[in-house]
């Protein structure tokens, strides 16, 4: 065996069974529009494009959670916020006038996403600056007050409807697309989610993303070969929060309304239940979780508007017997191979 | 005597009533295995924990080269040379032998901020780990995962990985504590097959290892050397007896 082949079998090499199981997801998630419309539940296309935006969301939350080890009770902030900042351009290129004097509104997405994941991102660091010099249940509760500060903040700010929240006439345009049409929009968040999976997948396996797992695992070890982990920690928090701003962008842009509910601590809470449902630390798990929440939601509120009674006992089913979320069953099941 | 390696002067370290390291002057001299024992309590630890940054002095200095570390974090004073063994393992569970040495060699290539290129697919730092890992025998089990290995294995890792950082100074605690007896040997071994290349200091229980190996002892009590020379000098010194090897009367 050459030392190439030798150095490989650590990595977690893809295997066949693993492949087929990313080609067969991605056939299915591209087929799925007209697959759904040939069945007469063309309703379901929204519901499928609600899954994608918070399988973003959940997957950016499970890189600082999963990945590094940081259980961040206010990833709701940086949703919000990201929801916030469409709404607020959108108002203002509505009105023709200039945010806080300097700033022109816009109603392109092209411009709108990057602001939303710039402005996640700088609110990420100035959270996680102050929040990552704790950690533990101390970090827990820090990252938790500062997105109720923000959610409170949003509330009295009348001038972006407050407590009601604002409404988006119309979705942000781009290349001149309908955003409208249902198949359309749902196409724009796979073309987006497949982005971001991409980026975590590579940040997951690079030398950042070695240090990262390293540091979750022991930061006493990562120091004694050199390694200040307050940096690295920071890095990917940040890198979290945009991802997270993000997926609040496409949300507002889905709902065409942003309120303080985006922002509420029970939002962080879900986005917590799909990385927990779907596997911890895993690539795909948060997707597999947002696609079983979502599901789950819906089929559960048509019975009953108590459903979070039941939804509890299932969340509990999962983190007993399951071993790492509905990734790791689908593992056991041998349906692919998922790296940790 | 040229330039020690390590200077340590008047260092001091207290909690609440417990002086757990009293005035402590320590040289280290490049090249050495400079050995350092004491009864059980005698503050060896805490005192390799305060060179190594892990924990704050009250008072003293501490020079690497005859440049002061006192103020450095510990990840700053492992860029100056510096590195550690612990006695209770401080390991990666999760990641197997060689993902433990090659962030150790990745961390002496500067910065990890980098966020695309797979670093397990990184040939000049798997190749590097692998020599790191064949010197110290565990190339055999280089993808095995830190949480299967055996006791004896991951002290020999916490070695390995110690040797990755390719330290000036290299402070060991307790390397042969729960080895075997076959293991000890092989530390032994491997230790003096350093000796030179590396400057060590040596915390150990085991006296016919100490013997063996050190150029020179230093003999820690209630937090204070009392003695310091080589082996043959420590065995006849009336201080050492009577405090520690138990065989003078009070």
């Amino acid at each position: 065996m050459s030392e190439d082949a030798i150095t490989h079998t650590g990595s977690p090499a893809p295997s066949t069974g693993r492949a087929l199981m990313l080609l067969a997801l991605a056939v299915g998630l591209i087929a799925l529009p007209f697959l759904v419309q040939a069945l007469g539940q063309p309703a379901l296309v929204p519901l499928a494009t609600r899954v994608l935006i918070y399988a973003i969301a959940a997957a950016s939350l499970n890189l600082a959670l999963g990945f590094g080890g940081m259980v961040s009770f206010g990833h709701a902030a940086f949703f919000g916020v990201g929801g916030y900042v469409v709404g607020i351009l959108y108002r203002t290129y509505v009105d023709d006038g200039l945010f806080l004097g300097l700033i022109p509104g816009t109603s392109q997405l092209l411009i709108t996403l990057p602001a939303a994941i710039l402005i996640g991102g700088l609110l990420a660091l100035t959270i996680g600056a102050l929040c990552l010099r704790t950690s533990g249940v101390q970090f827990i509760m820090i990252t938790l007050a500062f997105a109720q500060m923000l959610f409170f903040l949003f509330v009295s700010l009348k001038a972006y409807g407050g407590d009601d929240g604002m409404t988006i006439r119309r979705r942000n345009e781009l290349f001149g697309l309908n955003t409208r049409d249902d198949i359309t929009f749902y196409f724009i968040c796979l073309t987006v989610a497949a982005l971001v999976f991409l980026a975590l997948w590579r940040i997951i396996g690079s030398r950042f993303g070695m240090v990262l797992a390293g540091i979750r695992q022991n930061e006493r070890r990562m120091a004694a070969i050199g390694i200040a982990p307050y940096r690295y920690k920071l890095a990917a928090f940040v890198i979290s929060g945009m991802g997270t701003g993000l997926a609040g962008a496409l949300m507002a842009n889905y709902l065409r309304f942003v309120s303080p509910d985006m922002l509420h601590w029970t939002k962080s809470g879900e986005l917590m239940i799909m990385v927990i449902l779907g596997g911890v630390g895993t690539l795909l798990g948060p997707l597999f979780g947002a696609a079983a929440l979502v599901i789950l939601e819906t089929v559960l509120t048509s019975w009953t508007e108590h459903w979070q009674l039941i939804l509890g006992p299932i969340l509990l089913l999962v983190v007993l017997f399951t071993q790492g979320g509905l990734n790791g069953l689908f593992n056991r099941l041998g349906i692919g191979r998922s790296e940790r | 005597m040229s330039q020690p390696l390590l200077s340590v002067r008047g260092l001091c370290k207290r909690f609440g009533g417990l002086i757990a390291t009293d005035s402590v002057d320590l040289d280290v001299v490049e090249g050495e295995i400079h050995a350092l024992i004491g009864p059980n309590g005698a503050g060896k630890t805490t005192l390799l924990t305060q060179l190594f940054g892990e924990l704050s002095h009250d008072a003293g200095e501490i020079r690497l080269d005859g440049e002061p570390i006192d103020t450095l974090a510990t990840p700053q004073r492992v860029r100056r040379g510096l590195a550690r063994t612990f006695q209770i393992n401080q390991l990666l569970p999760d990641f197997s032998m060689l993902d433990n040495v090659a962030l150790a060699v990745q961390a002496r290539q500067g910065h990890s901020f980098r966020f695309f290129a797979d670093a397990r697919r990184d040939k000049g730092l798997r190749q590097r780990a692998r020599e790191h890992l064949t010197a110290a025998g565990l190339a055999h089990r280089a993808e095995v995962k830190v949480a299967d290995l055996s006791h004896g294995e991951q002290k020999q890792l916490e070695f390995a990985i110690a040797l990755a950082c390719e330290p000036r100074l290299l402070l060991l605690d307790e390397p042969m504590a729960g080895l075997g007896h076959a293991e000890s040997e092989q530390m032994v071994a491997m230790l003096s097959g350093l000796k030179g290349r590396v400057t060590m200091l040596l915390v150990e229980h085991d006296m016919d290892a100490v013997f063996a190996l050190a150029d020179r002892i230093s003999v820690l009590v209630y937090g204070r050397i009392i003695a310091t020379g080589t082996a043959q000098e420590i065995r006849d010194n009336a201080d050492v007896r009577t405090a520690y090897l138990g065989e003078g009367d009070a």
